[in-house]
């Protein structure tokens, strides 16, 4: 994978999704930290375009910067009365020695393994995804739809206030 | 200057890397959903690096993979959420040491 263009988008993504990863960790007020979050799944969105991976790409940006960003904000703005700020716990230092560790071991690995790769273009598009989807992973993917169906049901019932329930009873 | 497999994996790890340490480190439970977020992402785009350029006749599992994690990662945002409201309405903060009545 090669050329000018491709090159540039990528040190421009990896810039902006680290820098950005970065902002949620260092940020101390929470929307601002949701802000650099959404920030982070562009970039990362960005990467499976570069990687060809373009119904992804898009499954990536309406669920992740669509759905599930909205979802963190709607939290935030319905705990009103909680605090703000994104601080650490004392537990800091010990995180950052663990995540360290964990980065080092694993681009060590990352460079000391010899992997088999290949140059050529898979060729993969949406219509062989959701071809092997209908045939080969047929069941998972149904299995896809109960798991949201039961998940929506959940969260419903976890919100529901205690008074509603006894308003409905009575009515 | 040609793109390898090692760019993109090290980009997914050191997301990885920071994913863990805001999961592992942040006082709000908002936070640590989001740190949570990240690492899911991280992993995703390991699944896309090696169906983009791994040795296999098969690379769109990968593929398959990334929209079934994709999907319970959307499951899981909004029941943990709701679990936040739940919390809050009943213990009034949502700051992961304060709530401890579980522990004495």
């Amino acid at each position: 994978m090669s050329g000018f263009g491709i090159t540039v988008a990528f040190w421009i993504l990896a810039a902006l999704t680290l820098a950005s990863a970065g902002g949620v960790m260092a940020s101390r007020n929470l929307i601002h930290a949701v802000l650099f979050l959404i920030v982070a799944f562009l970039g990362v969105s960005g990467f499976f375009i570069l990687l060809s991976a373009d119904f992804l790409a898009m499954a990536q940006i309406i669920i992740y910067v669509g759905a599930i960003s909205v979802l963190i904000l709607f939290a935030i703005v319905l705990t009103p009365r909680a605090e703000r700020d994104n601080s650490e716990t004392s537990m800091v230092l010990p995180a950052l020695l663990l995540g360290t560790t964990l980065a080092a071991v694993l681009l060590f690995v990352l460079y000391d393994a010899n992997w088999n790769v290949t140059n050529v273009e898979p060729g993969l598009s949406a219509e062989v995804l959701g071809s092997a989807l209908l045939s080969v992973w047929v069941l998972p993917f149904e299995l896809a739809s109960v798991l949201l169906t039961a998940a929506l049901v959940g969260a419903l019932m976890i919100v529901r206030r205690q008074e509603d329930e006894e308003g409905d009873s009575a009515s | 200057m040609t793109l390898t497999l090692e760019h993109f994996l090290t980009v997914s790890i050191l997301l990885f890397a920071m994913g863990l340490v805001i999961a592992l480190s942040k006082r709000n439970s908002i936070g640590i959903l989001m740190g949570v977020e990240l690492m899911l992402n991280a992993v995703n785009l390991v699944l896309i690096t090696f169906a983009r350029f791994g040795e296999s006749t098969m690379s769109i599992t990968g593929h398959a993979f990334v929209a079934f994690i994709i999907t319970v990662a959307a499951a899981e945002a909004a029941v943990a959420l709701a679990l936040v409201i739940s919390v809050y309405r009943t213990r009034g903060t949502i700051e992961v040491d304060r709530l401890k009545l579980l522990r004495f």
